[in-house]
């Protein structure tokens, strides 16, 4: 097994952990957080994958995807949490269930 | 004007317009008619362009594929592109009625001047993703149209409101990194993120099922397919009017517009047959069972939003009819067809629903009780767009479902050709339990004057979609260009 491949599976793992905490999680804040462990899952298995071939350079192309990645998360989160200091101004709870009828 | 030109026009000139809007408020909505027109006009030139010279590619700053980003447009963009420009100039026009009645006086209206910019965001984000040439850059304008949609949903800054945009936004996220992962797993593979080069090469193997599985999963959430529609309805409630007709005409229809292109063009290599049946049998459970839904509702709007859940099974039901040869041309255009109808229509009926509400002052259904005497226009509007959503002819959902029947009854799908049917009884149920009690003697309680604007526009717009029918033979030979089914000579347009 090669890094490139541990380096895969590791980020394919967060991607799971990310997806049960948003899932799972009550608190928003949380479900943001799980959400970022989602996101950098996902940008670990570009990375690792990058590296193509044995003993060559790296593949440029996927390290540029996860920089537009990172802008799309960070703007996302920065939304999430905007949205969500609102609603804790407005309900005072940090947490969504019950709200709709 | 060459091809370039207007390709670059559909997504430029909308973000340039958002970003000035949102610095200089003044011009909000002189600026957006005008980007507007150009739309309407770009998208015509553009349909032209694509049925003479067929499918173009352009890529931006002389780049190429590998490194640099290529837009693609064929016939099935065009009549999207087309859809967006039709739908999102008529939402402008009612907004700018919508947004000026709602300034004076009411409580909800203080963060309002916010639509304009996010509406034209929101627009070049959709004409990006329709002319995407590669699957990388479908996610990035995904997410740019996610980010405009969540917030077009907390524009009306309630707490309801807030809680959707918030849950709307985790959901829509997760599913984005579950395309993003599916994308990364095809460019290991292949080398490759040109979805033309993607569907020469792909093969059967797992990295690629698993590819594919991920990416569906991840588009069928934000199209809110049936079991996975569950944040949908609160969403498209609770936003404003305007809002609420851009998210359920437009936004679902950019996802479903993804993965239809996927399935059809990139996905063939591998044998997705009984994945297309779970798909189809999915869509079948989303008629039904949305339009059961819809019949059960109190607030006309969340009837509207399930209505939408219903239509939006209609859409999946190609996934099952396109394995069979003889009918996948019939399908695959139907389908295509039934959205730019679908979100005709969808765009009018919310729109007649914001106008009753502000006319009645309450989003009940029971409150409507003797708008028809009242508001004959917005009625009728919200009528003639029902009689779409039934499909019943001339309107072009009944062009659409006649040939998705045929094709189900050609294919030996009983099952599904019944569903088709049944949904059209179903809508029928809920468009005319709102009509109905419109038509109910009034008790007693003069409505409010609703702008002309807010009554003519939606009654226009439904008129469109009425008409759509008579464009049928045009809109299918558009499509032809580029489709990944080419017609079979015999059989024709009913």
């Amino acid at each position: 097994m090669t890094y490139a491949i541990l380096y895969a599976l590791c980020g394919t793992v967060l991607v799971g952990v990310g997806f049960f905490g948003v899932v799972i999680c009550r608190h928003v804040l949380r479900k943001v957080i799980a959400l970022n462990i989602m996101g950098a899952g996902t940008f670990l298995v570009l990375i690792a994958l990058a590296r193509r071939t044995p003993g060559t350079l790296p593949d440029p192309v996927p390290h540029a995807m996860v920089l537009t990645g990172i802008v799309v998360a960070v703007s996302a989160t920065a939304l999430a949490l905007a949205l969500l200091r609102r609603f804790h101004r407005e309900t005072g709870r940090t947490e969504l269930d019950r709200v709709v009828e | 004007m060459s091809f370039e030109a207007t390709i670059l026009g559909l997504i430029v000139l909308p973000l340039a317009a958002g970003v000035a809007v949102f610095l200089a408020r003044q011009t909000a909505w002189p600026l957006t008619l005008a980007i507007a027109v150009l739309q309407l006009v770009s998208a015509f030139q553009l349909a032209g362009i694509v049925s003479t010279d067929g499918p173009l590619r352009y890529e931006v700053g002389g780049w190429g594929a590998p490194l640099g980003i290529d837009l693609y447009a064929d016939g099935l963009s065009a009549l999207m592109l087309l859809m967006t420009a039709i739908v999102g100039s008529a939402v402008s026009v009612y907004a700018t009625a919508y947004f000026g009645s709602h300034e004076s006086g009411e409580k909800h209206g203080h963060d309002q001047h916010l639509f304009w910019p996010l509406n034209l965001f929101l627009w070049a984000a959709l004409n990006a993703l329709f002319l995407s040439g590669d699957v990388f850059n479908l996610y990035v304008t995904l997410e740019l149209l996610t980010l405009a949609a969540v917030a077009l949903i907390g524009l009306a800054g309630t707490v309801e409101a807030l809680a959707a945009a918030l849950r709307y936004l985790l959901i829509a996220v997760a599913a984005s990194l579950f395309y993003l992962l599916g994308v990364a797993m095809l460019y290991s593979v292949y080398g490759t993120v040109d979805w033309n080069l993607l569907g020469s090469q792909l093969r059967s193997d797992l990295p690629s099922l698993c590819a594919i599985a991920l990416i569906t999963v991840g588009l069928l959430l934000k199209t809110a397919l049936f079991p996975l529609h569950f944040w949908l309805p609160a969403a498209h409630a609770n936003a404003p009017a305007p809002a609420s007709a851009l998210l359920s005409a437009l936004v679902l229809k950019a996802s479903f517009f993804m993965l239809f292109r996927l399935w059809f063009s990139v996905f063939p290599g591998a044998d997705l047959r009984l994945a297309g049946h779970l798909l189809a049998a999915l869509g079948a459970a989303a008629i039904v069972w949305g339009s059961l839904q819809a019949i059960r509702q109190r607030h006309l709007k969340l009837m509207v939003a399930y209505s939408t859940v219903s239509q939006i099974g209609y859409l999946f039901l190609v996934f099952s009819l396109a394995a069979e040869p003889t009918v996948a041309w019939d399908a695959w255009s139907a389908t295509a067809f039934f959205a730019l109808s679908h979100a005709c229509a969808k765009a009018a009926v919310f729109m007649a629903a914001g106008s009753l509400q502000y006319a009645t002052g309450s989003g009940d259904i029971d409150a409507l009780a003797g708008t028809a005497q009242q508001q004959p226009v917005t009625v009728f509007a919200f009528a003639a767009a029902g009689v779409v959503l039934m499909g019943l002819p001339p309107s072009g959902a009944f062009l659409a479902k006649w040939l998705l029947l045929e094709s189900a009854l050609l294919s030996g799908q009983w099952l599904l050709a019944s569903v088709v049917i049944v949904g059209g009884v179903l809508a029928a149920v809920y468009i005319f339990r709102v009509v109905a009690r419109s038509l109910v003697a009034p008790e007693g309680r003069a409505t409010r004057h609703v702008p002309l604007l807010m009554q003519f526009v939606p009654l226009l717009l439904a008129l469109v979609s009425v008409a759509l029918g008579a464009i049928g033979p045009q809109a299918m030979s558009l499509l032809e260009v580029g489709t990944p089914f080419p017609p079979l000579t015999t059989g024709g347009v009913p």
